[in-house]
């Protein structure tokens, strides 16, 4: 256990009873949980080494409802975790002994589809998936699709800017979201953006994007949805060397090609994932790649063609187009449960780091030297086209010393993302996880602009205050 | 903190500091703030005349700052200079068959100025074309940028890879900020691949309503439209027209061609545009251009609402109209003068969405909100991230709204 959490308020602590019966009184009875049974669920999210039990939790239903509460807590000084699905693998929704949960799950309704304008209108709590579900019996979806996405809400969506597989095309969290309805600290209610593209003045829907719920509680949100292509099919290409991988990677771009998903897969990752899925993923290779690509049938062969044509220039053992529905299925579900089949074998850490493409060969290199000096294993999957990568560092939590072997390790790894030119994270966010190694991806000076850019709007520190600026050296207004 | 009166707008005698290196400018800046003096922000100055007049004590460009610092084609990412010419950006990504996919848009014609246009200002300004619709806006591709803050202090915010959430995401808010929260030294932008082919369905004779319904279809089916415009009657054009645009390899283009043809069958029988010199026009307001003496506005709202928007306006004041972005973006050429920048405001409030006053004589610039006036909360909240950036109000003062 190597995260440091604040040392609790214990003024707020005293003053618990008091903060409960003012909640009480502003909320419906079943919307306020105080009982220690029932806040233990809310202890912690999917970094679940870390838990801490929340001085209280409410569910509300509507957006007056947060704004009462954030009212009343803002009055008192005390402080508030945002939570979506509490599916962060990076612990943004782990709460804090003198804070309250809001959490928005009861605010889960569709509210509006327009299929003419191609935007939907949520309440914040709904799941990624459904809102696909919602407008799929036009041919529609929310692009973003990261591989929690049954289970998380656009809520936490939005506060850690998610990708997922498909945005080489589609984009991120940030690229689809036109507008939302936002509670401020204080429980003034603002909405940013609407139905329309860009906002007028500063960006503030791309500021509070990927924000960890330090700027305010998203209640609504509207966003873009898109017709689906036509049709899409992946196909297994395996490799003697990443270098070979990689190679092909920047091949296929370069000759103009951008497939809906590009991922890659090491030889261990592969292991796990066939003798979990049976997808059929070839076990004599070193890397794999699943490369995706849409349109009609014509245009799926054309495609495939070409990057067919491409791949045979690097020496691909394996070179395979999926014949059918279920064979895409299969393809499909090896690597989205990669981090599912990884936990059958062993725990794990799931890291997030981003790299320049071009330094991938560099980078794996690299990572199993370091793994390997912690005595560990480590898994590879990622999103190759962007270079967000999710190595798996396994260990036994049995072994005592083992998981923090696998932190330390862990740490390594993102530094190097850092120090080959990439970012601590691409797509799961700093939470806890990573905010003590926010000073080696930026100088006190960038820090600084940052957190006097949080402080703007929460100028008390309120909001989720343990998570992604290091602890020490904190900037006012 | 009162800064220093100043006499008038900035001119040609105004000072003006070319700051070579990023030290340079962090200098001047530390400078100005000591002195208590305003700086106006600027790239190669062709965009001086959007937004609200500022009188500052000096002039800060960019346009000392030039080169490319990194193009990884394989990467989809370049990264210059903040006073590099946006054109010298695009030669170098056509070199490779590349370009920038948000489609930035030269108003050079529009605004009646001269000069370069700078890849910085296309960050400042979050200048996005026709494609926007299906690419993205500027702010979406500007992944990474290094600044000088109102404190004199050099500031890196994102980075050079695509996905990144380390932290709060500063770009957004300097994609648009013209110039007004820091000086720009560096902007990363990702770059897409240029497609074999550029194909434009051109649909004569509908009129708003029907043609923003044609080009919801063509928006709402899958074949990937990269660009949805319709241009009434005027501007020489004897009869409408309503384009969509296909890009891609040339089967593909063919297919997809082919496919819209027969959905949207009821709209009439197009012809068929090759090339991109159609989209310039669009792109760059062409129509709007023409009209010297009238003030020009850029309306953004939901394209259902956009063809009752436009019919409101019209209805009250004369004027030219276009729309691009499915019926979702309104370039509209009205009088210069407060009654119809009423007018326009009404209708926007009434529809959602928001209107910018592109070109406008200075005076009524002067008078008038430039960008969309905003709710008295989130008026509050601007003027703290302004703040939170340029504590004593150094740069370009007055720029986007009287206050910040």
């Amino acid at each position: 256990m190597s995260i440091a959490f604040p040392q609790p308020d214990q003024s707020i602590l005293a003053r618990r009873d008091a903060i409960l019966a003012g909640l009480a009184a502003i909320l419906p009875e079943d919307a306020l949980i105080t009982s220690e049974d029932e806040r233990r669920v809310f202890d912690t999210d999917a970094l679940t080494a870390y838990r801490r039990m929340p001085l209280a939790v409410v569910l509300p239903r509507t957006t007056e409802e947060v704004s009462a509460v954030m009212r009343f807590l803002h009055g008192e000084g005390v402080n508030i975790i945002a939570r979506g699905a509490g599916t962060s693998l990076a612990g943004g929704a782990i709460p804090q002994e003198d804070a309250v949960v809001i959490g928005v799950a009861r605010l889960n309704q569709m509210l509006e589809a327009n299929f003419a304008d191609r935007t939907a209108r949520v309440q914040a709590g709904i799941t990624n998936l459904a809102i696909s579900q919602a407008v799929s019996h036009a041919g529609f979806f929310y692009a973003p699709d990261p591989s929690s996405q049954l289970a998380c809400t656009i809520a936490g969506n939005i506060a850690m800017n998610s990708g997922g597989a498909h945005c080489l095309k589609y984009g991120v969290t940030t690229n689809n979201l036109l507008g939302v309805t936002m509670v401020l600290v204080d429980g003034e209610v603002v909405e940013i953006g609407g139905a329309h593209l860009d906002s007028p003045g500063y960006d503030l829907l791309g500021l509070i994007t990927g924000s960890e719920g330090q700027l305010g509680i998203v209640t609504e949100a509207t966003v873009r949805i898109l017709r689906a292509a036509e049709g899409a099919r992946p196909a297994l290409i395996g490799f003697d060397s990443a270098e070979a991988a990689g190679a092909c990677v920047a091949a296929i771009i370069a000759a103009g090609i951008l497939p809906v998903a590009l991922e890659y897969m090491d030889k261990p990752a592969i292991h796990v994932c066939e003798a979990f899925a049976k997808a059929g993923y070839p076990l004599d290779v070193e890397a794999m790649l699943i490369v995706e690509v849409e349109g009609s049938e014509e245009e799926i062969a054309d495609a495939l063609a070409r990057i067919v044509a491409i791949a045979e220039d690097f020496s691909p053992r394996t070179l395979r187009v999926a014949q059918s529905e279920a064979e895409a299925a299969a393809i499909w579900k090896g690597r989205k449960s990669a981090f599912g089949a990884t936990g059958r074998v062993a725990d794990y850490i799931c890291m997030d780091g981003t790299i320049p493409t071009g330094q991938l060969p560099f980078v794996l290199r690299r990572i199993d030297e370091i793994v390997k000096s912690y005595d560990l294993r480590v898994a590879n999957v990622f999103h190759a086209g962007d270079g967000n990568l999710h190595p798996l560092v396994m260990f036994d939590s049995a072994k005592p010393g083992d998981m923090e072997k696998a932190e330390h390790a862990g740490e390594d790894i993102l530094r190097l993302c850092v120090e080959v030119g990439g970012c601590l994270t691409g797509e799961h966010g700093v939470g806890i996880e990573k905010r003590d190694l926010m000073t080696h991806q930026y100088a006190p000076a960038d820090l600084a602009q940052q957190m006097r850019v949080r402080a703007a709007f929460d100028p008390g520190w309120l909001l989720n205050p343990a998570k992604v600026f290091p602890l020490e050296g904190r900037v006012a207004a | 903190m009162t800064l220093q009166a100043m006499s008038g707008p900035a001119s040609a005698d105004t000072p003006l500091h070319l700051p070579a290196s990023e030290e340079e400018a962090a200098a001047i800046i530390a400078e100005a703030r000591a002195a208590r003096t305003t700086l106006s922000v600027e790239g190669g100055g062709t965009k001086g005349a959007l937004g609200r007049p500022v009188r500052a004590a000096a002039r800060l460009s960019s346009r000392a700052l030039i080169g490319v610092t990194l193009y990884e084609p394989a990467e989809l990412v370049i990264g210059a200079k903040a006073g590099t010419p946006l054109s010298e950006i695009e030669e170098i990504l056509a070199e490779k068959g590349q370009r920038l996919a948000f489609e930035p848009a030269d108003y050079r014609a529009l605004l009646g100025s001269s000069g370069e246009p700078t890849i910085g200002a296309v960050a400042a300004a979050n200048l996005s074309g026709p494609r926007r619709i299906m690419a993205g806006a500027a702010r979406d591709a500007l992944i990474g940028v290094r600044f000088v803050n109102g404190l004199g202090d050099i500031v890196k915010n994102g980075g050079r890879v695509m996905k990144n959430v380390t932290g709060l995401d500063l770009v957004k808010l300097m994609a648009g900020s013209y110039g007004t929260l820091g000086f720009l030294t560096e902007v990363t932008f990702k770059v897409l691949p240029k497609p074999e082919v550029s194909a434009t369905l051109v649909y004569p004779g509908l009129d708003d309503s029907r043609a923003i319904e044609a080009l919801s279809e063509a928006l709402g089916s899958p074949y990937e439209v990269t660009g949805a415009a319709h241009l009434p009657v005027g501007d020489g054009r004897q009869s409408a027209q309503t384009l969509i645009r296909i890009e891609g390899f040339k089967p593909s283009v063919a297919y997809r061609l082919g496919e819209l043809r027969r959905l949207l069958a009821d709209f009439g029988e197009p012809a068929e545009a090759r090339g991109e010199s159609l989209w310039r026009g669009v792109r760059d307001a062409a129509p709007m251009a023409s009209l010297a003496d009238r003030a020009v506005w850029r309306i953004s709202t939901a394209p259902g609402q956009a063809a009752a928007l436009a019919s409101a306006i019209r209805g009250a004041i004369t004027g030219r109209h276009s729309f691009d972005w499915g019926g979702g973006l309104i370039w509209l050429a009205v009088e210069a003068d407060a009654a119809a920048t009423r007018v326009v405001r009404e209708a926007v409030r009434e529809h959602g969405g928001h209107a910018t006053l592109i070109r406008a004589p200075e005076a009524l610039r002067q008078s008038v909100d430039v960008f969309e006036p905003l709710s008295e909360p989130l008026m509050r909240l601007q003027k703290r991230v302004k703040t939170s950036f340029d504590p004593d109000g150094i740069f370009n003062p007055g720029r986007m709204y009287a206050s910040i």
